[in-house]
């Protein structure tokens, strides 16, 4: 018996509703395109809402001597210069536009004393330059664009989750999708698929990501014939909470650090003065008086060390942890609170001002008031430099017509991103996509779907439901996560990789085998089981590619080979499903940069 | 690491959909420091796997785990199992003033419906030289208070005027006055929203209860500083007797 579904049809499907679902479906609208999107959660609850910090622009409001090239040579040395060169470049020059649009549309950031939009400090940043509100960004920024976007006559699908994509030929032609609420299928036939869908956390147990993170669309590019770049550079984020257990993971912004927060260990010692790298020392303070005349804005001075990189700082505690040097709970100590010291009775307000929702976290979930106590924290997967391969101009994959934009796609960020610089990249790539899309919607016709497609396709969804007493999908999922995070973690050894895939094609082949019970309609379980696939395929390509990498850099670090190795700054590693269903793995050479880039690199050294 | 101490809790819960339902007790053991939503998402991997819940950040910042904790609207990621009694079941029901999917699910999508109702943000042209404008943050600060706001939709939750009138065609509610607030005092904006609010937003309904304003998760002073000041704004406009003449003659 054939499968039902209810068929729409439009000219671009955006896939995801964070940052750059929204951006790039506001766009791909305002260029004309008959534009849906289609989200696994309500409106407005993607994983932006969780970015703290603030989205880096140089917009040069609090130092003058900001500007896209000082940004553009930040990011290609945060990011080991793997990074595409191109998306650097637009990126370091839209990112103050997008910023200014956002405002806008509403937004409403923290301000300067004469009126202007508020920046802070963040790591691997020259200057102050993350607009931000409060410790609160991402919630603007997906509420403005929520806000602005349901009035712009796009097609909205909340808690419909993208399945397969489709394809007519070599092109693509659509996507199966399946409402969580009635679990009914829906296929949207389109010229244009943009994909949005953020990263892949939850492939880790120990994560600040929430339960959307498994890598969708990493997936179904992958699958489609699309390929994926830099999938071994995984980023730790340095401080997540590690107290209580159940709130393990969950962020702790980088805006602590930016508003004066040290990193010690049980000592007391603040040990980040200890390891500073050679390509950061000309940057960084000697002394702790220096760094707190940075953050206060003493031009003059250079930045903390605990501002240093977040691949650098996140293995810097990792040491101090594995040394036994670390807190009570298996962490290490992050103070705020200290500044009391330097502002006196002042310093309470100015936390709880500058950091209201860290505040509320902790004094809600662990008992802990830090405006008095330093927090207890630790690394958490927090993000995926690596993603789909795009075109730095168009944001177009391998595929016609399939588009990535975001987390989801790679090239921005090389082997390590700078906090804050996700944000504006959503913003940035979010409406390139868009544009983009809606352009070449223009320039083809309406796709064939493929009508066998999609009834395999909606068998294989079902299929969870034809086993009985098969594994349990939350189980798996939990082993997984498991094997990730201890055999692919923020340490990695050839050895350890190689169980990693072993293990990871045991679980393949037990997944084949999972069963859910109840029905179709909101299932939780249903979804878990389904979510497997696409966990599995991203856990496949980092540890593929962590294994090819034998050497360290950025996110990537291999304890077999601790030191970078310039013959592997020359080549980013891509994946690609080759004929046989197998996944390749290809070294493909980086463009060759421009004279005039190279010189502004050389000249922010 | 340090062991630590599990607590065997019973977790009441709330099983069904829109034509049948039941309270099922579920026994857990439970870690230090755990939240409601743990237990359930525990629950549900061992014991109930279609158990249907709506989550997302599990930190207090997107509002999707909405639902009622013995009785109390609030968001299941940041109740602590520890700070509830110890000898009684816990009570988790889905919010009662939207129509029930499943279990703890329910069909909020009304809410976003009201809000492309309201007159979106239209702001005056940038006055500053460089193209964009200046504002003060003592002015944006009364404003973010609002735009704190997570919709978790617990302030339609707990509203009388919904939950037992049910006055969903003829009142939008504490988030979408928040909303109209915040649009309203926005130091850019220029539209007009105070005949909206007056006929067609119910303003007028509210009674000033602040139950709203009680089950806050993110502290906003919902009646206070967003319905009072709009019921003062509607007042003004209709209800000034030198205005209201104005109008007779004059017309709108």
């Amino acid at each position: 018996m054939a499968h039902g579904y209810e068929r729409h049809d439009c000219e671009v499907l955006v896939i995801g509703a964070g940052g750059a679902g929204l951006r790039a479906a506001i766009e791909a609208s305002a260029a004309g395109a008959r534009t849906a999107v289609v989200m696994k959660s309500l409106l407005g609850k993607a994983h932006t809402v969780m970015a703290e910090g603030g989205m880096a622009a140089a917009l040069a409001h609090v130092d003058d001597r900001d500007s896209w090239k000082v940004h553009f040579a930040d990011t290609m040395r945060g990011g080991q210069y793997l990074n595409q060169w191109r998306m650097a470049e637009i990126h370091a020059k839209e990112a103050p536009e997008r910023v200014r649009e956002l405002e806008a549309w509403g937004a409403l950031f923290d301000r300067t004393a004469d009126g202007r939009i508020l920046q802070r400090n963040f790591g691997g940043h020259r200057y102050p330059r993350l607009a931000h509100v409060g410790d609160r960004t991402g919630l603007e920024m997906i509420r403005t664009l929520q806000d602005h976007g349901v009035h712009q006559g796009i097609d909205f699908h909340m808690e419909t989750t993208a399945f397969r994509l489709l394809k007519d030929g070599e092109r693509i032609a659509g996507a199966l999708c399946y409402e969580r609420e009635r679990g009914r299928f829906v296929v949207f036939r389109a010229r244009a698929v943009v994909l949005a869908t953020g990263g892949i956390g939850r492939a880790y147990r120990i994560t600040s990501n929430s339960w959307e993170y498994t890598g969708d669309g990493h997936a179904l590019a992958y699958h489609a014939g699309a390929s994926l770049m830099d999938m071994e550079f995984v980023q730790f984020h340095p401080t997540g909470m590690v107290w209580p257990p159940s709130v393990r993971g969950v962020l702790v912004t980088e805006g602590v650090r930016g508003e004066g927060g040290v990193l010690r260990n049980r000592d007391g010692h603040r040990f980040m003065f200890d390891d500073i790298p050679e390509n950061y020392r000309n940057q960084t303070a000697t002394d702790p008086d220096e760094g707190w005349r940075y953050v206060i804005g003493d031009k003059n001075a250079r930045r903390p060390p605990e501002l240093l990189t977040r691949d650098h700082v996140a293995r810097c505690i990792n040491r101090e942890i594995k040394a036994g040097r670390g807190s009570p709970h298996g962490g290490v100590y992050l103070d705020i609170a200290w500044i009391r010291e330097k502002l006196g009775d002042a310093a309470r307000e100015h936390i709880r001002r500058k950091l209201p929702s860290m505040y509320h976290q902790f004094k809600q979930l662990a008992g802990i008031d830090i405006t008095v106590e330093p927090m207890e924290v630790g690394p958490t997967v927090h993000y995926i430099m690596g993603g789909v391969r795009v075109d730095p101009e168009t944001q177009m994959s391998d595929v016609p017509g399939l588009f990535a934009a975001g987390e989801v796609a790679a090239g921005l960020h090389g082997a390590n991103r700078l906090g804050g610089n996700s944000l504006s990249d959503l913003l940035v790539f979010g409406r390139r996509a868009g544009l983009y899309a809606a352009q070449y919607a223009r320039s083809v016709s309406d796709p064939t779907l493929d009508e066998d497609d999609i009834q395999r396709a909606a068998a294989e969804a079902l299929a969870p439901f034809e086993r009985d007493g098969g594994e349990n999908p939350y189980a798996l999922q939990r082993e997984l996560q498991d094997l990730m995070q201890d055999l692919v973690g923020i340490v990695r050894t050839e050895a350890e990789l190689l169980r990693a895939l072993e293990g990871i094609a045991r679980l393949r082949e037990r997944a084949r085998n999972v069963s859910v019970g109840g029905n179709r309609e909101y299932n939780p379980g249903w979804h878990t089981a389904l979510d497997l696939e696409p966990l599995l395929t991203v856990s496949e390509a980092i540890t593929r590619a962590a294994l090819e990498r034998k050497e360290s850099r950025g996110g990537h670090f291999r304890d077999d080979y601790p030191n970078k190795d310039p013959q592997y700054g020359a080549f980013n590693l891509v994946v690609r499903k080759a004929a046989d269903g197998t996944m390749q793995l290809e070294r493909r050479p980086l463009a060759p940069m421009p004279e005039e880039l190279t010189r502004i690199i050389e000249e922010q050294k | 690491m340090t062991a630590h101490p599990t607590r065997r809790v019973t977790l009441r819960i709330w099983r069904g959909d829109r034509n049948d339902g039941r309270f099922v007790d579920y026994v857990a053991d439970v870690d230090e420091g755990m939240v409601v939503l743990d237990a359930v998402h525990l629950v549900q991997a061992t014991q109930a796997p279609d158990l249907a819940v709506r989550w997302n950040c599990k930190a207090g910042k997107c509002g999707s785990c909405s639902a009622e904790v013995n009785g109390m609207p609030r968001l299941m990621c940041m109740t602590r199992i520890d700070q509830l009694p110890a000898d009684e079941p816990i009570t988790v029901e889905p919010m009662a003033a939207f129509p029930l999917v499943r279990d703890l699910v329910t069909d909020v999508r009304w809410n976003y419906e009201v809000k492309k109702k309201i007159r979106p943000f239209r702001p005056r042209k940038p006055d500053a030289a460089d193209g964009t404008w200046r504002m003060d943050q003592e002015d944006v600060d009364r404003v973010q208070e609002f735009r704190k706001c997570i919709e978790c939709f617990l302030c339609q939750n707990v509203c009388h005027v919904l939950r037992d009138h049910d006055k969903h065609a003829e009142f939008i509610g504490p988030r979408f006055f928040v909303y109209a607030a915040a649009l309203e005092m926005h130091p850019l904006d220029t539209e007009d929203r105070l005949a909206d609010l007056r006929h067609r937003d119910g303003i007028g309904y509210c009674n000033i209860t602040k139950c709203c304003t009680v089950v806050c998760p993110e502290h906003i002073t919902i009646t206070d500083n967003a319905i009072i000041p709009l019921k003062e704004r509607v007042a003004d406009r209709f209800y000034d007797p030198i205005r209201r003449a104005l109008r007779v003659l004059f017309g709108d």
